[in-house]
């Protein structure tokens, strides 16, 4: 996937956020249109230790981060976006020892608040194992910390 | 599987320590869920963790690592009081997020809102301060199996 300026803040967006790392989420392709975030399968993330099926938990990670960085494909400069709330649709279990991609988009920017939704698929984005739908909201680019946060991210500096 | 997680359910409620069963729950043991009885209730813990961290600017729990730790929740509440069999598996989870989780320690209380045949609806709390005070509550519906006759 070709890099770009959406790809790289986004790269660096999820580069400074812990519990990211932790999971080792990684951004796979970024554009103005939405964001593809892969979370590796890995031991850690497993809800069944039978069947190896990782938890929900770490899904719905990926997508509270996918569409909350899809904020970054519309919004002209970095802003703070917490989660106002999230709704997942769980259509099948994940199959184990596969990656995960989630996929998410911005369909409606307002003043206030940002409506995101994507979904989360193994090897067919046309077989999701999630839907996901959430609104996040704006908190301006005045918020203790959001320029030098911003900053970095846009200019790769720390 | 099931003999093992039956086992450990019995052992969990005979002496009230939720612990080994949540150690055979890797996911549990990335973010660090605790679990505790008191009284008839059951109460859950996210003890505050570094690598839970969301945002780095105030810091904040990640709302992901917040929704997992209530989902959890709410799978445990519902293995141990409804003695099904298997694990019951999610269908779908809301959550809205009312406050910033700070990089303190987190407790979550489920309600069982209904529970039939083959489906349940669980309400989850999740508060730092006080329970008044919740910073997110969440609703989840879960396919749970016949319960055991036994």
């Amino acid at each position: 996937m070709a890099e770009n300026p959406v790809f790289e803040r986004a790269t660096r967006f999820l580069s400074a956020l812990r519990h990211c790392q932790v999971l080792g989420l990684r951004v796979h392709s970024a554009s103005n249109e939405g964001l593809t975030v892969i979370l590796p399968y890995s031991p850690q993330i497993v809800g069944n230790p039978q069947t190896g099926v990782i938890h929900g938990g770490a899904l719905t990670s990926l997508m509270d981060t996918a569409c909350g960085m899809s904020t970054l494909c519309v919004l002209p400069e970095f802003e703070v976006c917490p989660t106002l709330d999230l709704r997942i649709d769980y259509m099948h279990a994940a199959e184990p020892h596969k990656d995960v991609y989630g996929f998410a988009q911005c369909y409606r920017v307002t003043t206030d608040v940002i409506f995101a939704r994507g979904f989360a698929y193994q090897d067919d984005p046309e077989q999701p194992i999630a839907h996901v739908v959430g609104t996040f909201m704006r908190m301006g680019t005045a918020v203790k910390g959001t320029k030098g946060f911003g900053g970095a991210i846009a200019s790769g500096t720390k | 599987m099931t003999d093992t997680i039956k086992d450990q359910l019995k052992q969990a409620h005979k002496h009230g320590d939720y612990a080994p069963l949540l150690d055979m729950i890797p996911y549990a043991r990335l973010i660090g869920v605790e679990c505790s009885r008191v009284g008839d209730e059951l109460l859950f813990r996210l003890p505050a963790n570094k690598d839970n961290i969301g945002n780095p600017l105030l810091p904040a729990i990640h709302g992901g690592v917040i929704a997992g730790f209530m989902e959890l929740s709410a799978a445990l509440h519902l293995l141990i009081f409804t003695g099904s069999p298997e694990v019951p598996k999610i269908i779908d989870f809301s959550l809205d997020y009312l406050r910033a989780g700070h990089f303190r320690d987190t407790w979550a209380r489920c309600q069982v809102a209904r529970q039939g045949r083959r489906v349940a609806n669980v309400a989850i709390t999740a508060w730092q301060s006080t329970e008044a005070e919740p910073i997110a509550t969440a609703r989840a519906h879960f396919k749970i199996e016949e319960p055991l006759k036994s």
